[in-house]
């Protein structure tokens, strides 16, 4: 056991459609653990939110997470101590909390669940349309405004704070940094001041960083990933800060994957950009003073990371809807499989011509196997017996994609001789959303905390 | 002799809106300070370049190197290598999840010491 007291935060959820006994798993695996974390939203999540919220005005939040209180419910019933902060409400915090309450009120727990909401500036880029600029082109918002289906600002830690403060057991919010459902509890607990303990907020911010996207940290996708133990139990991340923002991630005894500096470091860079400035809403973090050791079997000890005052503006997550995408594939087996697999792509192409008297605004045939995924870079192959072929199109036109999604099985028959492996049925037509990323001044968010008691 | 990134680095590569990011991490302290030489932003575009046209290096340059010598690292951000971004894109690798695993085959001529004391080389069997 450390000799310092630590409050121990385990994330088991890194993305919408992660494992949802996960959870559970973690929690009973872990039994000290004090908080869990459950990241919910990928930069386009919103727009798919928003038509859900469209056609059922009382959801706009991933269902999934009511199935993780319903798995945890028998915990909380049972006197476990266990706080939970997710950002599961999406674009209804209030609606996701009723339907949490509902569940908890039957399973005869009692808790203190906080909704933080405030995050939705949809109305304000309406409103303010000549104000913004987009974050990567600089392009002006004006023209688009009145496609928008949402923007989303990236909320801090200070309100699910607050909420901790106010005793919340569950705390249910919005778009919100990754970072800050770690942060947030941590600065709680600790008593940490969200305007001056830069270093430490820091801190948590890396733990936040390194345990958001689950078994990334704890072995998935790591480049030694063949030599990994028992791949197919890998343990969700657990963070241990201590009251000087450092940490130790690690993850359950007798759990598959592994915690060492590869891992880490490797998570540390995942999709970062300047390390010397790694811009959350709680504190500018620099990643050059950090330093790592071991401290144990899959402990990975991070010490001495820096901090700053935060930007002074929130990240806002606009989406708008861009067309209509189908992708389907199909297996080529025999003598010149590359190039009858490159034929079939033009046939379709050509089909999809011929209908429309144009182009689809993009279209791909990849020969999957000979190199095209990475074209020009690794071996290209034209002499292989088997490719897969997949071919896709987006545009703005959904007859035009319904239209491609009927021409792939035909290939089976009309197509060259050894075309199969068309298991699924027609490819589904798909509404695309582009997300169009830019900033807000703070002082035009207001972040709202509710509580609501089952 | 003639070695590949893998050999003397591990990596791990993904996207933040239409720009990728790919880290590099030094097995050895002799291999960061070989790659700190060798491994330059012109290098890696140079084998980069020829990436089709969805992910188009071309259209990204130039390539930014952030070094991280306290991890034995570097981080190489792609600014628009993903345009128009994840959500649109019909590629495969449409979040750039695989452009790690690219990069470590780059070819390079390296001094025989390259590996140098305290060299883990690659883990490939389980335990």
């Amino acid at each position: 056991m450390p000799a310092v007291p630590v409050l121990r935060i385990g994330n088991v959820c890194g993305f919408w459609g992660d494992a949802p006994d996960a959870p559970l798993r973690l929690a009973t695996q872990a039994p000290d653990l004090d908080v869990l974390t459950l990241d919910y939203l990928a930069e386009v999540s919103m727009s798919i939110l928003a038509r859900q919220r469209a056609r059922h005005p009382e959801l706009g939040y991933p269902r999934d997470f009511l199935d993780v209180i319903r798995s945890l419910a028998p915990l909380w019933s049972g006197g476990r101590r266990l706080k939970l902060v997710t950002n599961a409400g999406g674009l209804n915090p209030r609606g996701c909390a009723s339907a949490v309450a509902a569940i908890l009120r039957e399973a005869g727990c009692k808790l203190r669940i906080a909704i933080v909401s405030g995050d939705d500036v949809l109305a304000q880029l309406c409103n303010r349309r000549e104000s913004f600029q987009n974050l990567e082109t600089a392009a002006a918002l004006a023209k688009l405004a009145d496609r928008l289906v949402s923007a989303n600002a990236y909320l801090g830690a200070a309100p699910i704070v607050e909420a901790l403060q106010g005793h919340a057991d569950i705390v249910i919010t919005g778009r919100l940094a990754d970072p800050s459902l770690t942060v947030a509890p941590a600065a709680a607990h600790f008593g940490w001041n969200m305007s001056s303990d830069f270093d430490r907020i820091a801190g948590a911010t890396i733990a936040g960083h390194l345990i958001e996207c689950g078994q990334q940290v704890t072995g998935g996708i790591s480049t030694d990933w063949l030599s990994l133990p028992d791949a197919a139990d890998i343990g969700y991340p657990i963070a241990e800060i201590a009251a000087d923002g450092s940490c130790v991630i690690t993850k359950p005894p007798g759990t598959g994957g592994r915690v060492d500096q590869h891992a880490v470091k490797e998570q540390l860079l995942y999709e970062i950009g300047d390390p010397a400035r790694y811009l959350s809403p709680d504190a500018t973090v620099s990643f050059l003073t950090l330093g790592l050791s071991d401290d144990g079997p899959d402990r990975v000890r991070i010490t001495s990371a820096t901090g700053s005052a935060p930007p002074d503006s929130y990240k806002v997550s606009a989406t708008y809807p861009a067309g209509w995408r189908a992708a389907a594939t199909l297996t080529i087996i025999g003598r010149n499989a590359v190039a009858k697999a490159q034929r079939c792509g033009q046939v379709v192409r050509d089909r999809l011509r011929r209908q429309f008297s144009r182009e689809p605004q993009e279209f791909i045939a990849e020969c999957l196997g000979s190199g095209d995924a990475a074209r020009g870079v690794l071996g290209q192959r034209d002499d292989l017996t088997e490719v897969v072929l997949r071919l896709g199109a987006r545009d703005n036109d959904k007859s035009m994609i319904e239209y491609l999604a009927r021409q792939i099985a035909p290939l089976v028959t009309s197509g060259p001789q050894g075309t199969t492996g068309y298991f699924d049925s027609r490819p589904e037509v798909r509404e695309v959303f582009a997300y169009w990323p830019t900033l807000i001044e703070r002082d035009w968010v207001k972040p709202l905390v509710e509580f609501l008691e089952v | 002799m003639r070695i590949r990134l893998g050999d003397i680095a591990h990596a791990r590569s993904g996207d933040k809106g239409s720009a990728a990011n790919i880290g590099v991490i030094a097995r050895s302290a002799a291999a960061y300070a070989y790659l700190d030489r060798a491994l330059t932003p012109d290098a890696v575009a140079a084998f980069l370049s020829n990436l089709n046209s969805e992910i188009s290096v071309s259209r990204s340059l130039p390539i930014i190197r952030y070094a991280l010598p306290n991890l034995r690292a570097f981080n190489f951000v792609l600014p628009t290598a993903l345009a128009p971004g994840g959500s649109l894109s019909l590629r495969s690798d449409a979040q750039g999840k695989a452009l790690g695993q690219i990069l470590l085959e780059m070819p390079l001529e390296a001094p025989d010491d390259t590996c140098g004391a305290g060299f883990q080389p690659a883990r490939t069997k389980a335990g």
